[in-house]
């Protein structure tokens, strides 16, 4: 070993003089075993979250999504008033809260503790002008506003990705009628549909939920819900059959049948993971709009009937007295914010983790 | 032709007519015509023509991805489809009084069995693997459709068996097909083809897609594979140098139809049919010296549309040596001796 010493001491030769005979012998079956590293079997979907639990911009988002879920589920329960009756005292209507700062207390609430000396819970961001705690109206608004969003985007999803889907499939004759449909509902003003619906709905709607779970949602907002699944798919049935006409004449779809494979489990191994980021990313993006969508609607009269609020009816409410109380327009639009912000950022993710092709 | 076991796969009268519409007119864009041909058990029968000859729909219209026209497709001494029309040693369809043509038994097999049996390798190894999935799950499709094991380990097992055939790197399972290279992916898809322990395969210009010394490496492993497993395939090029080193027959086409069909070396030798000769001068040869000396022949104009067919002989409107039969009556195949087949009526 003693000539293969380094000759140099900048010399990039491995010096072999620090090895002896026993370094240089075969390797063992044993140890020839531990080389035969095999990956993990991974399916698509877990291979997709592995990817998405690396992106930091994604998961702040979940996280902030998932705080705001917990906050509009127990703050509620934390918070002692509600979101339509008026701040009371003793059980006494409390006259004096009208229009409060943030964690202000009223005459008759700072009396009150005065005189007993227990401490009532703060209004967190004041009181409106009718006396009811903002905060708590708030929360509840984000609860509509989440669950119109995310109801709607399901529907749309639902919808849309079933008949987008066979008239791409299919095609020919098929193809043709049922996207001349979705033409036809496309050129419908949209405005005026929504607000002839909304109208004639509430009032078919409203005997038929009397004594069903659907009475405590109010007709209004079913009637929304109705309003979305029937206008709003059109576009996603769109995109959707748009993406599997371009991804069923590739040739991996002529392979798949030449192994003689079924056409729905075409449809979903090849087919439709292929178009899962466009559905996703639509899909994310279908639940801001939609929150948007809410909001006009509840500043028309049309949407959520008062006392139950929404982030937008919030919004428009605090307009008239903007430049006295801002704070009133300034947190329904923050939560408005995070949500849709979270949301977007949410889809980007799911699409840069579920795109194998990006990577 | 007359005993049918002989062969692996039987191809008579297959046509393959797409429809068209021009404005208001429909027509009909006749792709394949009336091609017949036959390949044996563990043999090459090479398909070679220029683009947009038909190779490609013979090669998807045999393994019924597409629906024939008319044609009868026995495999294995099996018909598996046959749409009826009789035809007489003449090659024309025999019709009764009124014109219709005379039809015997309709047979239209599920293909499901078959497909077992038959496989296909695509042209472009970018498209025909599906970029969501891995390599495991590509090579283990047809196994799951077909039911080839009973537990996981088996389905692994089977699917690793068949990486390291291809020559494939059995760590590489895992990886997403856009990991990979053009060859390698050209293997997957081989191995993919070869799961089903297929006894015929069609290579749909398996190779024109990778450079040069590439094509080298997997036409070498077809070869191999061949001799080891005892495959038919029908190898469709469009590079006569590559066909011939491969084949051991070759089928000329030309507009939807075989011009000429021979053994390799007897089509090299001895060339009949003037579009196979003008072909065959086209082959660059990598010796300067032959290459001065020997002369090209030029076609002249270009490949008449499919929609609008000559009538007679398709090759006639470039033909140097066109006559008036040509344009009259369509020739069919005959036997120069030794299974050397032509469809000329001047040569």
């Amino acid at each position: 070993m003693e000539q293969f010493k380094k000759r140099q001491f900048l010399s990039s030769q491995i010096d072999l003089s620090k090895f002896n005979a026993d370094s240089f012998k075969k390797a063992t079956d044993d140890e020839k075993k531990q080389q035969d590293v095999m990956g993990e079997s991974t399916t698509f979907f877990k291979d997709g979250m592995k990817r998405l639990k690396k992106n930091p911009l994604a998961m702040g988002s979940v996280i902030v999504l998932l705080l705001l879920v917990v906050i509009i589920f127990v703050a509620p329960l934390i918070c002692p008033y509600s979101y339509s009756a008026f701040t009371q005292i003793d059980g006494r209507r409390d006259g004096t809260a009208t229009n409060l700062a943030p964690f202000e207390y009223s005459m008759r609430e700072q009396e009150y503790m005065d005189k007993t000396g227990k401490s009532l819970f703060p209004h967190i961001c004041g009181t409106d002008n009718l006396g009811r705690d903002y905060f708590i109206r708030v929360i509840y608004g984000t609860r509509v506003s989440l669950a119109v969003g995310f109801v709607s985007a399901f529907m749309v999803l639902i919808i849309g990705l079933l008949y987008g889907a066979i008239a791409g499939y299919f095609g020919g004759t098929v193809d043709l009628i049922m996207m001349r449909i979705v033409d036809i509902i496309y050129s419908l003003p949209d405005m005026l549909i929504i607000i002839l619906l909304s109208v004639v709905l509430t009032q078919r709607l409203e005997p038929l939920l009397v004594g069903t779970v659907f009475a405590k949602l109010g007709t209004n907002m079913i009637s929304m819900f109705l309003v979305f699944a029937l206008l709003y798919w059109v576009g996603m049935a769109r995109l959707i059959r748009g993406q599997i006409l371009a991804i069923k004449n590739n040739e991996y779809v002529l392979a798949a049948r030449c192994i003689g494979t079924k056409n729905s489990r075409i449809l979903r191994k090849h087919i439709l993971p292929n178009c899962l980021s466009v559905i996703i990313i639509t899909t994310a993006l279908q639940v801001p709009s939609a929150i948007f969508t809410e909001s006009y609607l509840s500043f028309l009269g049309l949407g959520i009937s008062a006392p139950l609020p929404s982030l937008g009816s919030l919004a428009n409410d605090a307009r008239s007295s903007l430049l006295s109380y801002p704070e009133r327009l300034v947190v329904p639009a923050i939560v408005i914010c995070l949500i849709v912000l979270a949301l977007n950022l949410i889809g980007d993710g799911l699409r840069d983790a579920f795109d194998s092709k990006l990577n | 032709m007359s005993n049918n076991d002989e062969y692996i796969l039987k191809v008579e009268h297959l046509k393959q007519y797409f429809p068209v519409k021009k404005g208001l007119k429909k027509m009909q864009l006749k792709a394949v015509d009336d091609v017949s041909f036959a390949i044996k058990p563990g043999e090459t029968l090479g398909l070679v023509g220029e683009s947009g000859c038909g190779k490609t729909t013979v090669g998807r219209t045999l393994l019924r991805l597409y629906e024939p026209t008319a044609g009868k497709i026995t495999f294995n001494g099996e018909v598996i489809f046959d749409t009826g029309e009789q035809y007489d040693e003449n090659g024309k369809v025999i019709v009764d009084a009124s014109g219709k043509p005379v039809l015997g038994k309709k047979i239209d097999k599920k293909m499901l069995p078959y497909r077992k049996e038959m496989q296909m390798v695509f042209q472009d190894p970018y498209s025909s693997l599906n970029p969501r999935m891995t390599v495991e799950d590509i090579i283990g499709e047809p196994l799951d459709v077909h039911g080839l094991y009973n537990t996981k380990e088996e389905r692994r097992e089977k699917i690793l068996e068949l990486m390291e055939l291809v020559g494939l790197n059995a760590e590489h399972a895992m990886r997403y097909a856009h990991e990979f290279s053009g060859g390698q992916r050209q293997r997957i898809g081989i191995a993919r083809a070869l799961a089903v322990n297929p006894k015929f395969i069609v290579c749909d210009e398996a190779v024109s897609a990778l450079d040069v010394s590439i094509q080298a490496q997997v036409i070498n492993m077809f070869e191999e594979l061949q001799k080891k497993l005892g495959v038919a395939y029908l190898f469709i090029a469009h590079d006569l140098l590559v066909v011939r080193h491969i084949s051991d027959r070759i089928a000329v086409m030309y507009l939807g139809k075989i011009m000429e069909i021979a053994d390799a070396d007897e089509l090299n030798e001895n060339p009949i049919h003037p579009y196979t000769l003008s072909l065959l001068s086209a082959v660059p040869i990598p010796d300067p010296e032959t290459a001065r000396k020997s002369q090209r022949i030029v076609l002249e104009g270009d490949v008449p549309s499919p929609l609008r067919m000559p009538t007679g002989c398709p090759f006639r409107t470039r033909c140097r040596y066109a006559t008036e039969k040509c344009a009259q009556e369509r020739p069919i195949l005959t036997d120069r001796g030794n299974g050397h087949m032509v469809a000329c009526w001047n040569k």
